[in-house]
């Protein structure tokens, strides 16, 4: 039985090896590689920093990286604004029925293929789009209005795609808040701001922190809302990644901006993670 | 703020409105590619002209419908042919890898979960060109040793698929291994005491109860891979799967076909989400 346990143990331990070895570990450590050399004669290379130097060196590079991530913190922080209120109501103001029901009609709207999403957006907001017309209508407006093609109506996609893993973690540990604490609060003499101050919002933390942490990946990583609702200015980090890929055929200098977004979408969940004490697995557990 | 604690109805109406608009904001992206899947005009805009059902059944060149666009239809196929393998093979993986972290204990198992958890933290982007990179060196590695062009790992629907089911996997382990450890682990014991193989426990205890999970993994999966659009942009070639090929129409410039897809779409992955949602309910019952 030792024996037959063992041989079943290194059969289960074989797959997961092989798919994360081939198609995660090694293709990374590949790409590493890649974007540590420099051709330096017709299939010649060498190993070399250029790569990283020639980001620090082209303003459009860092610029571009510096706004993803600053975009793509905004975007986190609104998300968070916007969904907590969602997120409070649904799992302290409702019971039963209408609960289920208004978090389910919550998630929904995720089952849908991001790119009806933000075509969807894009209906609303362009130039012959509903929300202008809507305008005109209403008298607010003298002509049309072209709503997309900037940063707002980025940031809009942005949070709506990523509402969603806001409003699940948040949902989840606020119902783990009992009443009964809620209400010796006020019994205490709190109001509405000390209570939420002092009682819920340190409660949610590990929600808000979960929460935040995968808004922020998603939305460095994203490559279609920005390019759709943003055009041609849309300068976001993962399109300069595809350009040196597919357009430029540069792989090298690529690899290397893939490394620098892995860099600094792992650091940002390291420091959220250290901020709070939590473990990347509690927080995907979530 | 709960309901057993009065507030003032001001308060309490403002907090019904702000609701009531973030569920506006919600719906109303959906709502216009629906609608506007119906409007009689070149465009999917204002003003409506009108109903009809041009842009499913219509065939004139001005004027494709979805059922007649061959191309359109084509990567619809395409999407199938990618989601089922990606679920088949992440299901076949997954399942294998919530045994091995639910049933045994080994040197390191921390540290493997974590590892397990890593393609979820990994931009789809970045995980598209790791693996264009490695399977291009891979096959210059072959090529030049022993001179044979391994042409189904260069950009296509193999790696797509690959592509694909290297981070899909994590998402069906994590499914599945939630039910494996909710087992009620004396069943298994006692169908040993009565003498049952370890093929007939696996056939006749554990992946019955299994079952609802492998369905709603599946589910998810599927869906998934059928949406998926960053990795696949960077694994693709002439075949395109369907986000790519509305990618690509949708800078051209869009008909309103584009939202009868989309609505196609929307009802799939309606009915699909409604199923696994039901299977959760039978499960959790």
């Amino acid at each position: 039985m030792k024996a037959q346990s063992r041989l079943f143990f290194y059969l289960l331990l074989t797959p997961f090896f092989l798919w994360l070895l081939l198609l995660v570990i090694l293709p990374h450590i590949d790409m590493l590689g890649i974007a540590l050399r420099e051709q330096t004669a017709p299939r010649q290379y060498a190993f070399s920093f250029s790569n990283f130097s020639e980001f620090f060196k082209e303003p459009l590079y860092w610029r571009t990286f510096l706004r993803t991530a600053i975009m793509s913190i905004v975007a986190t922080a609104l998300t968070l604004l916007i969904a907590f209120p969602v997120s409070y109501y649904i799992a302290k103001m409702l019971r039963g029925r209408s609960k289920s029901l208004l978090f389910l009609l919550c998630l929904i709207p995720f089952w849908v293929s991001e790119l009806v999403r933000t075509y969807g957006w894009m209906i609303l907001l362009r130039e012959t789009g509903v929300i202008s017309n809507a305008l005109q209508w209403l008298g607010l407006v003298s002509g049309p209005v072209e709503l997309l093609y900037n940063d707002a109506a980025i940031m809009v996609g942005l949070v709506y795609t990523s509402m969603l893993f806001m409003v699940v973690p948040l949902v989840t540990v606020l119902e783990s808040l009992s009443d009964d604490i809620i209400e010796a609060s006020y019994d205490l003499g709190g109001n509405m701001w000390t209570t939420m101050k002092n009682i819920v919002i340190p409660h949610a933390m590990p929600g808000i922190v979960s929460g935040c942490i995968i808004v922020f990946m998603m939305t460095l990583g994203n490559y279609l809302t920005p390019n759709l609702l943003g055009g041609k200015d849309s300068l976001w980090f993962t399109e300069q990644i595809y350009t040196q890929f597919i357009t430029r055929f540069n792989w090298e200098l690529g690899s290397a901006f893939g490394i620098l977004l892995l860099l600094l979408s792992s650091l940002i969940v390291w420091l959220g993670l250290k901020l709070t004490k939590q473990t990347l697995t509690s927080t995907m557990a979530s | 703020m709960i309901p057993s604690i009065a507030q003032p109805a001001s308060l309490r109406w403002t907090y019904r409105i702000y609701i009531l608009m973030f569920y506006i904001f919600l719906v109303a992206p959906l709502l216009v590619v629906a609608t506007f899947a119906f409007n009689d005009s070149l465009f999917p805009s204002l003003p409506w002209n009108g109903f009809t059902l041009d842009w499913f059944v219509s065939d004139t060149s001005e004027r494709l419908g979805v059922f007649s666009d061959s191309a359109m239809l084509e990567s619809v196929g395409i999407s199938a042919f990618v989601a089922f393998w990606v679920t088949a093979l992440s299901l076949l993986v997954a399942t294998s890898n919530a045994f091995l972290f639910e049933r045994y204990d080994f040197r390191f198992k921390e540290f493997f979960y974590m590892l397990m958890l890593l393609p979820l933290v990994i931009p789809g982007v970045i995980l598209g060109i790791s693996i264009l990179i490695a399977s291009n060196s891979f096959v210059n590695a072959v090529d030049e040793a022993f001179n044979i062009e391994v042409e189904f790992l260069r950009p296509g629907l193999v790696l797509v698929i690959l592509g694909q089911f290297a981070f899909i996997t994590t998402i069906a382990t994590m499914v599945i291994s939630a039910r494996l450890r909710k087992m009620d682990r004396s069943l298994e014991e006692a169908a040993y005491n009565l003498g049952a193989t370890k093929s007939a426990v696996l056939r006749t205890i554990t992946l019955p109860y299994l079952k609802p999970a492998l369905v709603g993994a599946g589910i998810v999966a599927f869906l998934m891979s059928f949406e998926n659009f960053n990795t696949t942009l960077m694994l693709t070639s002439s075949d395109s799967p369907l986000t790519i090929t509305m990618f690509d129409r949708l800078r051209e410039g869009s008909t309103p076909e584009l939202n009868a897809v989309s609505l196609l779409l929307m009802i799939v992955s309606g009915i699909l989400a409604l199923l696994s949602v039901l299977v959760q309910i039978k499960e959790a019952s």
